[in-house]
């Protein structure tokens, strides 16, 4: 047990803390640039986007052929506590960089990863997820969208759904049917292969629409006979083999559920906040059942870096995480959600109001749904961690 | 920065585990409700070096974890992380410092440290007064002692209620994993309406929500652990990290058993059966050396919320 940081890791701090003290929006007098789920928010956002990539704070932990600077993983954990810590913007490039990212590390090849990583981490290329379907939700093997096999490419017809940011993005990532012989009901997991999209090809409509807070963050993307042609990306558009998606997609998931989208920085960010707001809210709303509730979330978090910091010693030492990661998003999401309920109970009569307690109120609601609803969660580590039985 | 205990601490404490595999059966934890603390086991563990008073915090957590997987009866807290490192001795002993007023094993310890006027003194359990009491679990053989003679003073050289809410948090999560382990294992045997109960939805996210709750209450422990072993005394981040282990561990082992028994259903509820020996004992120890909201209060203090 050794719970210091190196003096090269003290430095990479230091320096991280100084740019994102120099630079983030809404500091020392700079413009905030508000929510990244509208149309003008997210233009902004690409902005800072850029902004982190010109100085290669964009990738930290990618190669620097890439943009990024070679961090360790625990390099990158201080960079996220930095970053939350100075109220960085969220990341509006992250469902490119922390999900299809390390599936194209894992998976593509070397044109593949030449061609997509970097103009991914300049936000040049903006990605999209594209695995729900009306009918494909926890249940993403239900997937029926079909990719057809034909001269020089692929012909695509179906429907994705809930794709965040859909309506602002240039390309999709995601599953399609490939195997004709499967089907949503027929050999359901295999037949899938991991495709990558760009939107500016015929057939595709993208419409977007708002989430529970308003904002436009969700797209519905149709493919109408949609023509991917093979050289539309250099090295093809097929993520690792043809009909072996799902295998490639679980590689995803594993880094949704787990520690890539949500470091403990973020979470001890918000519990710092929220010691503040309870300092500064009305002695009548200060309660001896607020600040109890308050100092068990503030806890939660703390838990919630140490659970991470013993994840990540184990991945350094080449454990690979398994089902556990079910369990760490069940314990980030409800945190999510139980900090902001707090908040909102300190402010009382402005909770009612837009603000950015209320505005993460809506947005920690979408924690235990997105990334397989936590009742899903639930089922994998029973059955994975504990090993009870998979009867229904 | 590295969060482990180590190939040597993993080690270590599974050989403790074996010990108390065959040493501490459930029979040994009934015998204690008669008025029998074995002493076998007892000596075996303090031939290991589970007692040695010069072991690191952090090893003490991994073994006192495993004396709670074997709901150990013996006052395992009081002798290994109080009084032991108190008086620089392997020693059985018990103390009312913490919480409550109560010992436990106080009339079977072989040295008593109690709080007088000025302090803690150490006591001949012959110089004591002891009025046994009845206790949920009967396994605790709790004491009452209202009068000693012959105290003699001794000064901590670290803050005692810290180090047993720091052990018995540790104790805590070896009861809630034993109660969650053995949950499986029942749920996944025991059949209705044709198939294992641990099959239906209700059962399994109960289950998991238990092993989410420990898997995040044990890192708190070793952290809390690693402070006590690493810091100055005193340091408010040492006082900090232990309160919120015990906190967190408490809670945990609380609704492990709540949901243990609701799992077993009536087997559960019976005293022929070995659960309610592990129940009774997370009941007892969630609150021994300050509950959960006791310790969040004292967070309170330190964040700064008031």
């Amino acid at each position: 047990m050794d719970l210091s940081w190196s003096k090269a890791e003290e430095r990479f701090r230091a320096e991280a803390r100084s740019w994102l003290e120099a630079h983030v929006p809404g500091r020392d007098g700079r413009d905030d640039i508000g929510s990244g789920d509208t149309r003008d928010g997210f233009a902004r956002h690409l902005e800072w986007e850029r902004t982190l990539f010109a100085d290669r704070w964009a990738v930290v932990s990618w190669p620097e052929a890439y943009g990024g600077r070679d961090a360790s993983i625990w390099e990158w954990l201080l960079f996220e506590e930095e970053y939350y810590r100075a109220g960085g913007p969220q990341r509006v490039t992250q469902n490119g960089i922390f999900l299809l990212a390390p599936t194209v590390f894992a998976f593509g090849t070397q044109a593949q990863q030449d061609h997509v990583l970097p103009r991914m981490a300049a936000a040049e290329d903006l990605w999209c997820q594209g695995w729900s379907e009306p009918n494909a939700g926890s249940d993403l093997a239900a997937v029926r969208s079909r990719a057809a096999r034909v001269d020089g490419g692929w012909r695509l017809n179906g429907q994705k759904t809930w794709t965040t940011r859909g309506a602002f993005c240039t390309h999709l990532f995601g599953l399609f049917r490939t195997d004709p012989e499967t089907s949503h009901e027929v050999g359901r997991h295999r037949g899938l292969s991991y495709l990558m999209v760009p939107f500016e090809i015929e057939g595709v409509t993208v419409r977007g629409f708002g989430r529970l807070d308003g904002d436009e963050g969700f797209a519905e993307v149709f493919f109408e006979d949609a023509f991917l042609p093979d050289d539309c990306i250099p090295g093809g558009p097929v993520l690792g083999e043809v009909d072996q998606g799902w295998r490639v997609a679980m590689a995803t998931t594993g880094s949704e559920r787990g520690l890539t989208l949500r470091s403990p920085g973020r979470f001890k960010a918000t519990a710092q906040r929220l010691v503040e707001l309870f300092n500064d809210s009305p002695a009548a709303r200060r309660t001896d059942v607020v600040r109890d509730r308050l100092v068990d979330a503030w806890m939660r978090a703390e838990a919630y870096d140490a659970f991470t910091l013993q994840t990540v010693t184990g991945i350094a030492d080449g454990v690979e995480p398994g089902a556990e990661s079910s369990l760490n998003k069940i314990w980030w999401s409800e945190l999510d959600v139980e900090l902001h309920r707090v908040a909102l109970d300190l402010l009382g009569p402005d909770a009612e109001l837009e603000n950015g307690w209320s505005k993460g109120w809506q947005f920690s609601l979408s924690g235990p749904i997105y990334a397989g609803t936590n009742e899903i969660q639930r089922n994998i580590a029973a059955e994975r961690v504990l090993g009870l039985p998979r009867v229904r | 920065m590295r969060f482990s205990l180590g190939d040597d601490r993993i080690e270590f404490a599974d050989a403790v585990r074996r010990a108390l595999t065959d040493g501490c059966t459930p029979k040994v934890v009934r015998a204690a409700w008669d008025g029998d603390l074995d002493p076998t086991i007892w000596s075996t563990l303090v031939d290991m070096g589970t007692t040695d008073p010069e072991l690191d915090w952090l090893t003490r957590v991994a073994v006192a974890e495993e004396v709670g997987r074997a709901a150990l009866p013996h006052p395992w807290v009081e002798s290994a992380f109080v009084c032991g490192p108190l008086l620089g001795e392997a020693v059985f002993a018990s103390t009312d410092a913490g919480t409550s007023p109560f010992v436990p094993g106080g009339a079977d310890v072989d040295v008593l440290v109690l709080t007088g006027i000025d302090g803690l003194e150490v006591v001949e359990p012959g110089n004591a007064e002891l009025r046994a009491v009845d206790a949920v679990d009967g396994s605790r053989r709790l004491v009452e002692i209202p009068n000693w003679t012959d105290g003699r003073a001794v000064t901590p050289a670290f803050d005692v209620d810290l180090a047993g809410a720091l052990g018995t948090a540790a104790v805590l999560v070896g009861l809630g994993q034993h109660l969650l382990d053995t949950t499986v294992a029942y749920v996944s045997e025991r059949e209705q309406f044709g198939q294992p109960v641990g099959g239906f939805q209700a059962v399994k996210h109960h289950l998991a929500n238990a092993a989410k709750d420990l898997a995040f209450a044990r890192p708190l422990v070793h952290r809390a652990a690693h402070r006590l072993d690493t810091l100055d005394p005193g340091d408010t981040d040492t006082a900090r990290d232990i309160h919120t282990a015990k906190a967190l561990a408490s809670d945990a082992a609380t609704l492990t058993a709540e949901i243990a028994l609701q799992c077993h259903g009536a087997i559960g509820y019976t005293v022929e059966y070995d659960l309610h020996l592990w129940l009774k004992r997370v009941w007892a120890l969630s609150r021994a050396w300050g509950d959960a909201a006791s310790h969040r209060a004292e967070v309170a203090e330190l964040l700064g919320v008031s």
